[in-house]
């Protein structure tokens, strides 16, 4: 499942760029950090062998969602709100509750992880063309198919309420 | 050189959740908090395709187009949320958004 040290790589630039996100004060800067995450999360997909996954997520998250993104804290002006640095009063114990919380979640996970007695040998190349992925989507998923499509279809007539502004002179 | 395996990708994505869920948790900036939202689905998506590569079953890569679809749709409808209340407060700061309270 890939080269160990492009591997580390990779995983030092996710890290790095999601701790950049978490950690910047301006919003900006943060949205263009977490791009190089998702980009980067976007070639551990072509390592996995899942280069139709890779090409959806560098168009549609580092591409549309995140310019989406972008847009938004630049129409509102938002990107010097308060960020992690500037510390006042009780927020230090939720920033110590925080911590332990995230502490306790690691911890979890890599016990976990220690104690699994899952194979590592990864199964061989499977065929992850778009052709393979569409037969398997439209043979066993029709139905969270359908219910994808409703979703985007309640989201965009939700977005079109929340967008609209009311008429000045007249009752809404 | 050892060999890279499922545990790999899955501590990476345990790692991205966490720093994605103390993002929600310790900023106060509400566009920040959906992206570190954003990161979260992301890390659960690198689990999906890393497990969909370690068993050979396509089930897991299908699963991520479910994932990024709902992402989409609540990105969408969260940052029109966020303008929205913008328009009204006139901040996005989640420490003023408190009129539910009682």
């Amino acid at each position: 499942m890939g080269n160990p040290i492009i591997f580390l790589l990779l995983a030092v630039v996710a890290i790095g760029s999601a701790i950049g996100m978490l950690t910047s004060q301006n919003a900006v800067h943060s949205a263009l950090y977490l791009v190089l995450n998702f980009a980067t999360i976007g070639i551990f997909y072509i390592v996995l062998n899942a280069p139709f996954i890779a090409m959806v997520q560098i168009t549609v998250y580092a591409g549309a969602i995140m310019v989406l993104f972008l847009f938004v804290i630049m129409l509102l002006g938002a990107e010097q709100l308060r960020g992690v640095t500037d510390v006042h009063g009780g927020e230090r114990v939720h920033r110590a509750v925080a911590g332990l919380l995230a502490a306790v979640l690691l911890l979890a996970s890599a016990l976990l992880l220690f104690q699994s007695e899952a194979p590592t040998t990864a199964a061989p190349m499977l065929d992850t063309s778009p052709t393979a992925l569409g037969l398997r989507l439209f043979a066993g998923y029709v139905f969270p198919f359908e219910v994808t499509g409703l979703l985007l279809l309640a989201s965009m007539i939700g977005v079109f309420i929340f967008g609209k502004t009311k008429k000045r002179g007249k009752d809404a | 050189m050892p060999e890279v395996t499922i545990d790999w990708y899955i501590a990476l994505s345990v790692i991205l959740f966490t720093i994605g869920s103390l993002g929600v948790l310790l900023r106060r900036n509400a566009i920040i908090i959906f992206m570190s939202v954003e990161m979260m689905l992301n890390s659960a998506n690198l689990a999906f395709v890393a497990f969909a590569r370690h068993l050979g079953d396509l089930d897991g890569q299908v699963l991520v187009f479910f994932v990024i679809t709902v992402a989409a749709a609540e990105v969408a409808v969260g940052l029109a949320l966020i303008v929205a209340i913008f328009r009204t407060k006139k901040t996005i700061n989640i420490d003023d958004m408190n009129l539910l309270k009682g």
